[in-house]
């Protein structure tokens, strides 16, 4: 884990160096690691250099508006998700960093401008799941042997919105069967550039319309089951109770992904409360045919993982 | 004071010189005579500078300056571990708050993230010589070669200056303790961290009172958090505490046991036409204190200096520009996390003159009566002991004058966060991370 994060470091530093332009600020240390690593690294920091510039022009293009908006964004969620120190985090920051979060995830809502979003993670072509690589890196937390949880979605653990921002579920409408998810999230990376397919639009809307409803929800308070859209990932702050169903992608995705410490109250206090669910539990919500090829998890959590599995058969004899 | 108009004369003398990370100094506290400056640095040490007198008391003649010398050094907090959570407590000094002097002993209060702790800081220069049963060394004497009484005398000696630990005030706080203010009455104390506000007796160490606790029921919700708290100079009711929404709000103790309903608020109304995704951030109040009169509140929020009167809660009655040419530039310090250092105000003694800190090395004063500000600098490489400070300027426009600094060439690591103002005279003593500089007014001094 450590090899690939620092070289990840490297490259980032290494694009900043060679950029004369840049002002005395914008040396400290940039970390993108959650863009895709291969030219939307070079041109994530050039947008910084030039976010000062579309922050301040009064008269700016749709697009650069919303881009300077996402920008904000997974710089925010960067934020939130390196308070794993062995300090305890300043809450005051993460409390500051979190209200942004929220106020840019109403206004994207109430411009309806999701396509943005999808546009700057599925537009590179790269496939997701090499995404996830490297937001599951960042997601490592000090206890790889910490029975996974479920994590709440937002506020103050960024990793969990790291992760789906950069998720195949972004571009998924639904989630009902884990197969059609990742042929959907495959054609919608294409879909989106294009923006051709009435299919496209369709589901754009399906998306924009469950986004609304649960946006709706998440106003009365009530925290929802179900199929797990945007909005329910972003717009909900509850935390997660309860085992998710079996279906669903995005638990399984992330199964393996140690969420012991994205419980809000050990974010905040640091103590490791129990766990809601069980290790068995979570093994057992997986589905065989979950584990696919494309997520590539780090050794030491998927290792972890298998020898409880293997743990477990032994002292259950099956 | 103007920008362009003559400085006064400042008489400065440099006091530390250190370059590893426990020696940036956290918190810089005068005490009520102005005699002593108490330091806390990251490390958890505490100096304390002395004001050097004329032997025979008197206030120090025209021309000369009573300067700060090193007086006493303690290691004040450690690093420690808190095993239930499984993270480290960091030994910083948050804040060192002096308490009036009652005897000759001196008390002050100082903080880590936790734990306060009051030290007594007493002088002996006088030790007893002479004893019957005793020898100089302090070996019990053999009885029978005592062949005559004598009474022990109190010989000068060598001033020895002892601190010692005499309260300490441990597991109150579950989040971060930012602030800690002595009332009025002497006898009690408030400690503030991010949700709570506990009140002490200065006497009782087991026991507090939560006066406040703005903790919601599901973590969640928790949006706002308490940045500053201080009690009132005269009241030993009232009590203001600022958040991180930008408002303040002042508490009254004799309205109910639990001061979560405040008895006013402060708060300005938004400007519309300034609003930013960092509307929020920049709005956070860093430091709030009272003036000494007791009229007035100053806050600190990322660009501007404010002061409210106490009796007028729909906004400040003066707002001071300290850096609005970073407004622009707010995207790349939120990325740097720079949008999220906290800088002090302070008051004169006069509550005519406040001052706060900004970034390469630079700090400003204002000028209540005329408006306007000054900045200065504190660095080394400019400055002289004894030297007049020369005002600074950041270019943002306009004629370029020879001297000023463009903004982007501001060094954003050196940053003036933490500093004190002499209760009496115009002395200030302002950290920049590892030094501490102490500035003198000459021309104001001569007037006194």
């Amino acid at each position: 884990m450590s090899g690939s994060l620092s070289a990840l470091f490297d490259h980032v530093s290494a694009v900043g160096e060679g950029n004369a332009g840049m002002s005395p600020m914008l040396q400290a240390p940039v970390i993108l690691v959650g863009w895709p690593r291969r030219q939307g690294v070079l041109v994530s920091v050039l947008w910084l250099s030039t976010l000062d510039f579309l922050f301040g022009a009064k008269h700016v293009l749709q697009g650069h508006q919303a881009l300077q908006r996402q920008s904000l964004l997974d710089m925010s969620l960067i934020k939130l998700q390196l308070c794993h120190m062995l300090v305890e985090p300043n809450l005051c920051r993460s409390v500051l960093i979190a209200n942004t979060v929220r106020q840019i995830q109403e206004e994207m809502t109430h411009d309806g401008s999701w396509h943005m979003v999808t546009e700057a993670f599925c537009g590179t072509g790269q496939s997701p799941s090499e995404r996830l690589v490297a937001t599951e890196v960042l997601c490592r937390s000090r206890e790889q042997d910490a029975e996974p949880k479920l994590f709440s979605v937002i506020s103050y653990e960024g990793c969990r919105e790291e992760e789906v921002v950069a998720d195949e579920t972004l571009c998924s409408v639904s989630v009902s069967d884990t197969v059609s998810n990742v042929c959907l999230a495959g054609r919608m990376g294409q879909c989106w550039e294009k923006s051709e397919l009435s299919g496209v639009e369709r589901d754009e809307e399906a998306l924009e319309d469950s986004r609304e409803d649960e946006e709706v929800d998440t106003e009365d308070g009530a925290s929802t089951e179900g199929p797990k859209t945007i909005g329910q990932v972003f717009g909900t702050f509850e935390i997660k109770n309860g085992s998710p169903g079996p279906d669903s992608a995005l638990e399984e995705l992330f199964s393996d992904v140690d969420t012991s410490y994205y419980d809000l109250d050990t974010m905040l206090t640091g103590m490791q409360s129990a766990p809601k669910m069980g290790p068995y539990d979570l093994l057992d919500s997986l589905a065989p045919s979950h584990s696919s090829p494309s997520i590539v998890s780090t050794p030491n959590c998927r290792s972890d993982l298998n020898e409880l599995d293997h743990i477990m058969e032994i002292i259950v004899g099956s | 004071m103007g920008e362009d108009g003559e400085s006064p004369k400042i008489n400065h003398s440099f006091l530390r010189d250190y370059v590893t990370e426990a020696d940036v100094i956290s918190t810089v506290e005068f005490n009520q005579t102005g005699d002593l400056l108490a330091t806390g640095d990251k490390g958890g040490r505490v100096v304390i500078f002395q004001r050097e007198t004329e032997p025979k008391g008197e206030p120090e003649e025209l021309g000369e300056s009573g300067e700060y010398n090193v007086y006493s050094t303690f290691q004040s907090h450690e690093p420690d571990f808190d095993y239930l959570k499984s993270l480290e407590i960091e030994e910083k000094i948050n804040k060192i708050r002096w308490l009036p002097q009652q005897n000759a002993a001196h008390f002050l209060l100082s903080t880590n993230d936790k734990t306060i702790k009051l030290w007594k800081v007493s002088e002996r220069d006088k030790r007893p010589e002479g004893y019957n049963l005793k020898d100089e060394e302090g070996r019990i004497k053999d009885i029978s070669t005592v062949t005559s009484l004598r009474v022990p005398v109190l010989k000068p000696t060598d001033l020895m200056v002892e601190v010692r630990p005499r309260r300490i005030f441990a597991n109150g706080h579950t989040y971060h303790v930012n602030s800690i203010s002595v009332n009025s009455d002497g006898e009690t104390y408030l400690s503030a961290d991010d949700l709570r506000i506990n009140m002490w007796h200065l006497d009782i160490t087991d026991r507090s009172f939560n006066i406040v606790d703005i903790k919601p029921a599901n973590m969640e919700d928790l949006t706002e958090v308490i940045t500053a708290a201080e009690f009132h100079p005269h009241h030993c009711h009232l009590f203001v505490y600022s958040s991180s929404k930008g408002t303040l709000r002042l508490c009254d103790m004799r309205e109910s046991a639990l001061c979560d309903k405040h008895s006013k608020i402060f708060e300005e109304p938004e400007d519309p036409g300034n609003r930013s995704f960092f509307s929020e951030i920049i709005s956070s109040v860093s430091d709030v204190k009272f003036s000494h009169s007791g009229r007035y509140l100053l806050t600190r929020d990322y660009l501007t200096v404010k002061v409210w009167d106490l009796n007028m809660e729909k906004g400040p009655v003066e707002t001071y520009q300290v850096h609005e040419y970073l407004r622009s530039k707010l995207c790349s310090l939120y990325e740097n996390d720079c949008i999220f250092d906290k800088f002090e105000c302070v008051w004169n003694s006069t509550d005519s003159v406040i001052m706060t800190g900004a970034y390469n090395s630079f700090f400003r004063m204002f000028d209540r009566e005329t408006g306007r500000g000054v900045t200065l600098e504190a660095w080394r490489e400019s400055s002289k002991p004894r030297a007049v400070l020369r005002t600074r300027r950041v270019y943002t426009g306009g004629r370029r004058r020879r001297g000023d600094v463009g903004v982007d060439s501001l060094d954003f690591t050196k940053k003036i966060l933490h500093m004190a103002w002499h209760p009496a005279e115009n002395i200030i003593a302002i950290a920049a991370t590892n030094n501490l500089y102490i500035f003198q007014d000459r021309v104001n001094a001569e007037n006194q």
